[in-house]
């Protein structure tokens, strides 16, 4: 299995992806076409505007190459409006064509306009990964969307909260985060990613 | 060790990284100006990153003359009513209280204009007291860092509004990057000189000596009509464009939308940017800047 990692370059924080990325010591590669998923391990969805990418996943047919190598079990990572694309049902605007895979519930924008916007110390539990339990993660929200807490599927684990509304939540392998680790300067997120690709603990694990 | 150690006790709203990851969540993308909720719902499905509500297009306020100032707040509320991505809304270079009252509509970023007729021609607006993030203009790495300096947390090359000619924004463009590429290879004892002459604040200059890019999101501006236009500023150094005139002053204003849109995204694949570019109807029709008489160009505008 390839070790590269995809970060979907449609628009939005790619390239902030790829230097976190570059800094654990991944090979990334920009998706912009099918054939770009030709030869990745696992997959980036990063921050942006989920509208637009929504628009560009449709017109450049990437949707379903996408859910078939999700189902195969290809580990995928979706950041803000990662997480918009991932959510199998959205409070508004339910019709905006995307990916899905996690069983919840999310909210666009869900904390107001961008004066709004915040930054603010997540504790993240990741049994296996002990370096979350020594400080709190820097989480940046950014016109960020909420998962509605009594949203959840059975097979959703929460990985950290705010305010009493899941953050950071994995199903199998899929991951989705509310915030932007990469903007944050903090590789933690990034590192258990890649080394849950490398080890292939993300695959086949519910 | 102590600085790893953040201890919040409740979360912190506006900050300088909020401000400048919007500008990030902006990158790869198209900021179109649109004048009415309809236009905005255009803009939108054709997939642009965030809209600009203003009350005419650069190329009417340059047909039209006279003061051209903040829109009606009605205006740009019915605007936000109406999409769900950014919204962007224009104050006059200086002018602090339109500004506030901006801010106070809730808009996502405001744009320290020289689209608009200036209101101060001696000092722009102090941004690090907003909670709102600013974008302003520029024409090289100077005029950047100097906005900077005050608080921008996007900066956009100036190009020349409302013209649908190229020429400015490449211009700009490429003196901006040119100024960037010159301080990455200066010895460092050469970097106060280089900020007098820069007439830019020293921190900044020796910042952007050791990165080698401006501190926050570089976008390009004025003149873009054409999907071609979009992918050259992209391959000049922009990493997302504003579309003012360009797109409502064309014959097809939505198919042209989301063109620039996908060309944007593809700027580096040229089969794919011709298939994008067919059959798109009339470009605006535009105006030669070097038709322009120099006190006719909105880019002199500021300093």
């Amino acid at each position: 299995m390839s070790k590269t990692i995809g970060v979907l370059a449609l628009q939005g924080a790619y390239s902030k992806h790829r230097e976190m990325l570059a800094a654990c010591g991944a090979q990334t590669v920009e998706v912009r076409a099918p054939q770009d998923l030709s030869g990745i391990g696992a997959l980036v969805l990063p921050g942006g505007e989920s509208t637009t990418m929504s628009r560009l996943l449709l017109r450049w047919e990437l949707i379903e190459p996408i859910q078939n190598l999700t189902a195969q079990g290809m580990p995928i990572f979706g950041t803000c409006a990662g997480l918009i694309l991932l959510a199998d049902r959205l409070a508004e605007w339910n019709a905006l064509p995307r990916i899905g895979g996690l069983d919840l519930t999310a909210v666009r924008n869900a904390y107001g306009r961008q004066i709004e916007s915040f930054e603010a110390g997540l504790e993240i539990n990741i049994p296996e990964a002990a370096e979350f339990a020594e400080h709190a993660f820097n989480g940046i929200f950014i016109r960020a969307p909420k998962i509605l807490a009594d949203s959840l599927g059975g097979n959703v684990e929460v990985l950290a909260v705010f305010e009493k509304n899941p953050v950071l939540v994995r199903q199998g392998n899929i991951i989705a985060a509310a915030f932007h680790p990469e903007l944050s300067g903090d590789c933690r997120l990034h590192n258990w990613f890649v080394r849950g690709l490398q080890s292939g603990f993300f695959r086949g694990a519910r | 060790m102590s600085e790893d150690i953040i201890d919040w006790s409740s979360h912190q709203t506006s900050t300088w990284k909020t401000k400048i990851g919007l500008a990030e969540m902006l990158k790869g993308g198209v900021i179109m100006d649109v004048v009415t909720p309809d236009h905005a719902k255009i803009a939108e499905d054709a997939g642009a990153a965030a809209v600009m509500a203003l009350e005419r297009v650069p190329a009417d306020i340059r047909a039209n003359g006279g003061v051209s100032r903040m829109s009606d707040p009605k205006m740009i509320k019915g605007i936000q009513k109406a999409v769900s991505i950014p919204v962007m809304a224009k104050c006059r270079i200086g002018h602090f209280m339109e500004a506030r009252i901006l801010e106070a509509l809730g808009v996502d970023f405001i744009d320290e204009s020289e689209v608009l007729s200036p209101a101060d021609d001696q000092y722009h607006v102090d941004k690090s007291k907003f909670k709102v993030p600013f974008v302003c203009g520029c024409r090289d790495l100077g005029e950047a860092l100097r906005r900077i300096g005050e608080g921008a947390s996007m900066i956009r090359t100036k190009g020349e509004a409302g013209t649908g000619d190229v020429i400015e924004a490449v211009r700009h463009m490429r003196t901006l990057m040119d100024g960037i590429r010159a301080l990455t290879v200066m010895p460092r004892d050469q970097l106060m000189s280089a900020a007098r002459n820069l007439k830019a604040p020293y921190d900044l200059v020796v910042e952007v000596a050791r990165i080698g890019r401006l501190p926050v999101p570089n976008f390009s501006a004025g003149g873009v009509a054409t999907p071609a236009d979009a992918a050259l500023m992209m391959h000049l150094g922009a990493e997302s464009v504003f579309v003012g005139s360009g797109i409502f002053k064309s014959g097809n204003p939505a198919k042209r939308a989301k063109a620039i849109v996908e060309a944007v995204t593809h700027y580096n694949d040229a089969a794919k940017l011709a298939a994008i570019s067919e059959d798109l109807g009339e470009p605006m029709v535009g105006i030669g800047c070097d038709e322009l008489s120099e006190d006719k160009k909105l880019a002199s505008r500021g300093w």
